[in-house]
């Protein structure tokens, strides 16, 4: 169980490991790591790998909003109904159902401002039982999922005798 | 009056031929540092070489710590503090000394706070020494031990610990360097550069030793004592009652909490030790920067989880490089402590420093020669992984190519 939360922290840990690099990390041979992934993906516990991409640098153009989903939920069904209905959508990267002065939390990506605008006036505030949305749209990136975006992470340790 | 510079037809003198004035025996004495030399050769190719030599965390302070730094400034704390430390830092350390090591020290009497380790083991050893004594050094060992103790006009007597006991001190070792001039033992554990450690039963194998001779003080390096790996732990001989009034512990912040460039350790010992350190501390130093002690209240208090997520990264890129150096046909004795790893390398027929000197030059590694340690450190390298895993893999698949290369 230790190793498999080892595996787990250095599946998480935003960097690229071989098989066989993480057995030597963990001091465990690189068949153990494989079967132990397997078995974690066959759980659906790990359920999907990506990469953390800086999007501004590429030729790429995306837009990013958060936004703030009001709903009257509905007998029977609670919020999931709605939820799914919303998220749904390729356009939706993240739907959180919150606590607070709102019900649902949608993270949407596309093109462009107007985009974005239209998705959110066309498919989401129509929807039957959304009372109101507002939308935010995401300026700067400046963490994301424990990455920190644009900072230099060049060694510059001066030399020092010790 | 005597200017900085003696004019020469309106030109500074050329100081690298002639020395301005008569420098101290005691400075002249001191050898010019191994590592010093290597560095000012990889200096020169900067830029591509992968560097493993430097023994300071790759880590940067964390944020939680360097805020309290920032409000301490906010609040204008920027006063001197008591000689001996801000009280309420000595009260944290004496609070996690007990916490962690089940170790008692009075925060009024037995704490001074310092300018890193490295402050308090030159005060330590000051302290405790007169000129002519002889201080015992198992080696290989931090490079500041004989430097500090040259300093003081006393006699360095090393001790050269072997690969086969893991690089820990054994009592017959130790029976053999004490003679009747013997004032002072200094431990340094968990190691640089071995990454050894002392447990309990190591410690208390010394100690008929330590018994029989009451006059060695002993000085116990113990920067590095929350990096332990596995189940290993480190053991303070201060932990043995009789032993804790005749030890310094030294301590700090640099390693575990990566807060080297704040300058800020301490020392703990009986009050009559403590005294005598504070007595050097006050009048070299004044007292500690004030920021960097609200800074370390800050750590001792709320960083556990921060260090541990340290050490856990640290543990990784250990085991990596042992395994790594096995699978290269390496010699190489486990680490369990620090964050270093000391192969042994004689078998490429060649001393530590050409080795290490190539393998800069054709392969742009930076390691450290062995024999920066001590004499016996020859035949080894010491390898630091204190630095981005990506930097260590490439630097193991350099070191790779370098050795098929022979």
């Amino acid at each position: 169980m230790e190793k498999r939360n080892a595996i787990l922290q250095l599946l998480f840990s935003q960097r690229r490991l071989e098989t066989s690099d993480m057995a030597r990390m963990l001091d465990m041979s690189e068949e153990e790591v494989q079967k132990e992934i397997d078995q974690l993906e066959k759980d659906h516990v790990i359920m999907g790998y990506s990469a953390m991409i800086d999007w501004t640098k590429t030729p790429f153009e995306s837009v990013k909003a958060m936004i703030e989903v009001s709903t009257t939920p509905q007998r029977d069904r609670g919020f999931g109904r709605i939820a799914r209905r919303i998220y749904s959508y390729p356009e939706v990267k993240d739907c959180y159902l919150v606590s607070g002065d709102y019900d649902l939390m949608v993270i949407v990506v596309s093109k462009n401002l107007q985009s974005v605008a239209q998705f959110v006036s066309e498919k989401i505030a129509p929807i039957d039982g959304v009372l109101s949305t507002r939308t935010h749209f995401i300026l700067q990136n400046y963490k994301v999922n424990g990455v920190t975006f644009s900072v230099d992470e060049s060694d510059d340790r001066e030399t020092v005798v010790l | 009056m005597i200017g900085r510079h003696n004019e020469t037809n309106g030109l500074p003198k050329d100081s690298a031929n002639e020395p301005i004035t008569r420098l101290s025996s005691r400075v002249n004495s001191i050898e010019p540092s191994g590592i010093r030399r290597f560095f000012d050769l990889a200096n020169e190719l900067k830029g591509e070489v992968l560097s493993l030599s430097i023994g300071e965390p790759d880590f940067v302070t964390p944020w939680r710590v360097r805020e309290m730094g920032i409000y301490s400034l906010e609040q204008g704390y920027t006063h001197y503090t008591a000689n001996q430390g801000l009280m309420a830092l000595r009260n944290t350390i004496s609070e996690y000394t007990e916490e962690k090591y089940n170790l008692t020290y009075d925060p009024k009497t037995e704490i001074v706070v310092t300018v890193g380790g490295s402050e308090a083991l030159d005060d330590a050893i000051r302290a405790l020494i007169d000129p002519g004594d002889e201080v015992i050094i198992p080696e290989p060992c931090f490079v500041s031990y004989k430097a500090s103790v040259g300093l003081a006009n006393a006699v360095s007597v090393p001790i050269s610990l072997k690969k086969e006991n893991q690089f820990k001190l054994t009592p017959e070792e130790l029976e053999a360097a004490i003679t009747p001039k013997t004032r002072l033992l200094i431990l340094g554990f968990p190691n640089n550069p071995t990454g050894a450690i002392m447990d309990q039963s190591d410690i208390e194998a010394l100690l008929p030793v330590l018994r029989k001779h009451p006059q060695i003080s002993i000085v116990s390096d113990e920067l590095y004592a929350q990096l332990t790996y596995g189940e290993a732990r480190h053991f303070s001989i201060a932990n043995v009652p009789d032993m804790q009034d005749r030890t310094v512990i030294v301590g700090g912040f640099s390693k575990a909490f990566a807060m080297t460039g704040w300058r800020i350790g301490y020392a703990l010992a009986h009050k009559d030790i403590a005294q005598a350190i504070n007595k050097i501390h006050q009048f070299v130093i004044m007292s500690a920067p004030t920021t960097a002690q609200y800074a370390a209240i800050e750590a001792l208090r709320n960083c556990d989880s921060e260090v541990e997520k340290m050490v856990n990264e640290y543990n990784y890129r250990r085991r990596y490089i042992y395994r790594r150096l096995l699978e290269m046909g390496i010699e190489c004795f486990e680490p369990l402590g620090a964050f270093y790893i000391f192969p042994d390398i004689s078998r490429f027929g060649m001393d530590s420093n050409t080795f290490c000197e190539r393998l800069l030059q054709e392969q742009k590694v930076a390691i450290i020669p062995g024999s920066a340690f001590g004499n016996c450190g020859e035949g080894h390298v010491r390898i630091s992984y204190a630095a981005a895993f990506e930097t260590i893999e490439a630097a193991m698949n350099r070191l790779e190519n370098f050795i098929s290369s022979l």
